[in-house]
């Protein structure tokens, strides 16, 4: 094979991996949405709170500890142990099912029948204050995560794809990051589990059924109440998912919430009520933004990837509206 | 007491259909104008106009441009930040291009470019709707930015990639550039202001207006009693741009005087006017300027009580900025989705009846 050709597929294979990291976010997006016509703008912003929460039960860090040295004049910052990588996990799962049941009680509760535009408005305005919350509670500087996964690029799929490379030919293989490997498949099982979640349980079904009609499945007797948090609790369980693994991948900090921007694109590719959906869209702008990149990126002076997701998006909303896998917008008066 | 309709008899039309029908209202109105045109510019300090009346006047254009499309015609944009750079850019390029001209002209200008832009961006707005007309706008905002990032030709090819306004005059007193006094500053927007509020005013209350607001309220219900829908949202994006783009002129030559488009006009900015118009009040004049004082305010503000009474650290203070905008956000979308400017309606029908109740 030609050097060229390899290093497109390099590039496309990179982007699958990027593209399934963005799915991941996407994913969560697209639960609350189909549960409760939420478009929760604060999933980006859950998932670097979770991820600051994961990293500060782990390294053991007091919370609020910058407002309380403020208050007490005291100078307190960690409580002196650390927390197994596991336990850590499950106390942040605690804390964003605690939040799901927060949000629930003190926002949507409030909010029902409201038109969907205040309710997104209403994201927002989550959004923000979570993340002053989130830097209150564990500090606003950059954390590196470590979960005990393998970084780096792989040298076995280096040495593999070498040899694939004409005989004499100036080629040294793919990179390909092992973490990126690790997160696509994290996404792979959660994307199974998950769907055999809302087929085979009683609470899957009954997920189902609010997604379907409200009012239907108000009038079997499913409590509406209960499947919002279910729902905020899930893609608590994603965001933490999802910023775990960024967080890993390029440190726990401020821009991890600006994913979920990217997150957008790729729903309005996918479309909004398809969990397949959110994973090809994922792909198809991480694989489009990468080959954009490398071969137009040069000819403009780079950095296309900031914008080459929502052009994208916009010019295909232009020709089909509902996205690729979403349910065909009718409207009545 | 003063404030009632009874005694106040309409005997023109003109009369009937005057924007402060009550006398009390139209004294007030132009109490303020007095007051912000005459009596602000004497005791005005730079710290004062630097800090804050500057910045509210110049957010207050930012909301009500946003308001138009927003508030009265229902589309919402998250793109405003790049249309401000829209503006930002289209005046550095006139005032270096045409030296000569007056710089109250190259505001307008760049508005008028703006407004281009902002049409041309505004075009899937007939297909694409609600928050999916929302992400699209964020194509606009990145694109834009990214644009004024990597094409020397918008900064002059400068090499630090910035933007700086030369010194420009009106009736010799300069108003951009690194010497401008606090009231020259200030007077420069408040004209922008009065007259573009002044616009808006008219033209949300006479048929463009209305067609807006049909589109609003039921697109396709209002296409079926005869508003061109493509027409009327296109004309509320260039309206709503020229705004922005007046507005982004502003905040770069007389508030900024250098700017870098990452910093300057970011997404932030987009969700700061945002939230001014939710804060305000969706669909009121008065709303932008509210919620414009209340976004400008509330830092300055918060810094001041927590950094400088407290003595706490100022980072301490920005957490607690992002909480508390945040959270009223939330309290005034579940309490009040009109905003500030329900509020003082509320407040207006209570004085009409006052001392009775009913």
């Amino acid at each position: 094979m030609g050097v060229g050709l390899l290093n497109t597929i390099e590039v496309i294979l990179n982007g699958l991996m990027t593209g399934v990291m963005y799915s991941l976010v996407a994913l969560g997006f697209v639960l609350i949405f189909k549960a409760s016509g939420i478009f929760n703008y604060a999933q980006g912003v859950m998932s670097l709170f979770a991820a600051l929460t994961l990293v500060g039960f782990q390294s053991g860090q007091i919370p609020f500890a910058e407002l309380i040295n403020a208050v007490f004049g005291t100078d307190v910052h960690h409580f002196g142990f650390t927390m197994p990588a596991i336990l850590a996990t499950l106390c942040a799962l605690a804390v964003m099912v605690l939040f799901a049941i927060i949000v629930e009680r003190l926002i949507l509760k409030h909010l029902v029948n409201q038109e969907p535009i205040i309710l997104f408005m209403a994201t927002i305005g989550l959004a923000y204050f979570l993340e002053g919350f989130g830097d209150m509670m564990w500090g606003s500087d950059i954390k590196t995560m470590d979960l005990g996964l393998p970084q780096g690029g792989s040298f076995w799929f280096e040495d593999v794809t070498k040899t694939w490379a004409a005989e004499g030919s100036d080629y040294w293989g793919m990179y390909i990051d092992v973490l990126d490997v690790i997160a696509a498949s994290v996404a792979i099982c959660l994307v199974i589990a998950l769907t055999l979640f809302s087929q085979y349980t009683k609470t899957g079904r009954a997920l189902r059924a609010v997604a379907d009609d409200h009012q239907a499945a108000l009038s079997v007797g499913i409590s509406l109440r209960y499947i919002w948090v279910v729902t905020w609790a899930i893609a608590g369980l994603v965001a933490l998912v999802a910023g775990s693994m960024w967080g890993a991948k390029s440190g726990v900090q401020f821009s991890l919430s600006l994913i979920a921007l990217k997150a957008l694109p790729v729903l309005m590719l996918g479309g909004f009520t398809s969990i397949p959906g959110a994973i090809i869209g994922g792909m198809m702008i991480g694989v489009g933004e990468k080959l954009f990149e490398f071969y137009v990126g040069p000819m403009v002076g780079g950095a296309t990837e900031n914008w080459f997701a929502y052009v994208l998006a916009l010019v295909f909303l232009v020709f089909r509206p509902q996205g690729l896998f979403g349910d065909k917008i009718i409207e009545r008066v | 007491m003063l404030y009632r309709e009874a005694g106040d008899f309409k005997t023109t039309y003109a009369d009937d259909a005057q924007t402060f029908p009550i006398a009390f209202d139209r004294w007030r109105y132009y109490a303020i104008l007095i007051v912000a045109a005459v009596i602000i510019p004497l005791v005005i300090d730079s710290y004062w106009a630097k800090s804050i009346m500057v910045p509210f006047l110049v957010f207050s254009i930012a909301a009500m441009g946003l308001n138009i499309l927003t508030g009265y015609c229902g589309q919402v944009s998250l793109g405003t930040g790049g249309f401000m750079a829209v503006g930002a850019y289209a005046s550095y390029k006139l005032m270096t291009a045409f030296p000569e001209l007056n710089i109250f002209f190259v505001v307008l200008l760049s508005g008028g470019i703006t407004a281009l832009v902002g049409a041309a961006f505004g075009l899937p707005s007939l297909r694409i709707k609600g928050f999916y007309l929302a992400v699209a706008t964020l194509a606009a905002q990145f694109f834009l930015v990214w644009l004024f990032n990597k094409v020397p030709w918008f900064f002059n090819y400068s090499a630090t990639g910035q933007i700086t306004a030369p010194e420009r005059t009106v009736f010799g007193i300069a108003v951009t550039g690194p010497s401008v006094p606090a009231y020259a500053s200030y007077l420069f927007c408040l004209a922008f202001v009065v007259l573009l509020a002044w616009l808006m005013r008219n033209l949300t209350r006479g048929k463009v207006g209305r067609q807006w607001m049909a589109i609003r309220d039921m697109d396709i219900a209002a296409e079926i009693i005869g508003v061109h829908p493509l027409k009327t949202k296109l004309i509320a994006f260039a309206v709503s741009s020229f705004y922005v783009g007046v507005a982004g002129a502003l905040f770069f030559s007389v508030y900024l005087g250098a700017a870098e488009p990452t910093e300057a006009f970011g997404i932030q900015q987009s969700f700061l006017v945002l939230f001014m118009i939710i804060i305000g009040g969706l669909g009121s004049i008065f709303g932008c300027f509210a919620g414009a004082a209340f976004m400008i305010m509330l830092p300055v503000l918060l810094k001041n009580v927590m950094a400088g009474a407290l003595g706490w650290d100022t980072t301490l203070a920005t957490h607690f900025e992002f909480i508390i905008v945040g959270g009223l956000i939330i309290v005034f979308l579940i309490l009040e989705p009109h905003g500030l400017a329900q509020l003082a309606r509320l407040m207006k029908e209570k004085l009409r009846l006052w001392p009775f109740p009913h």
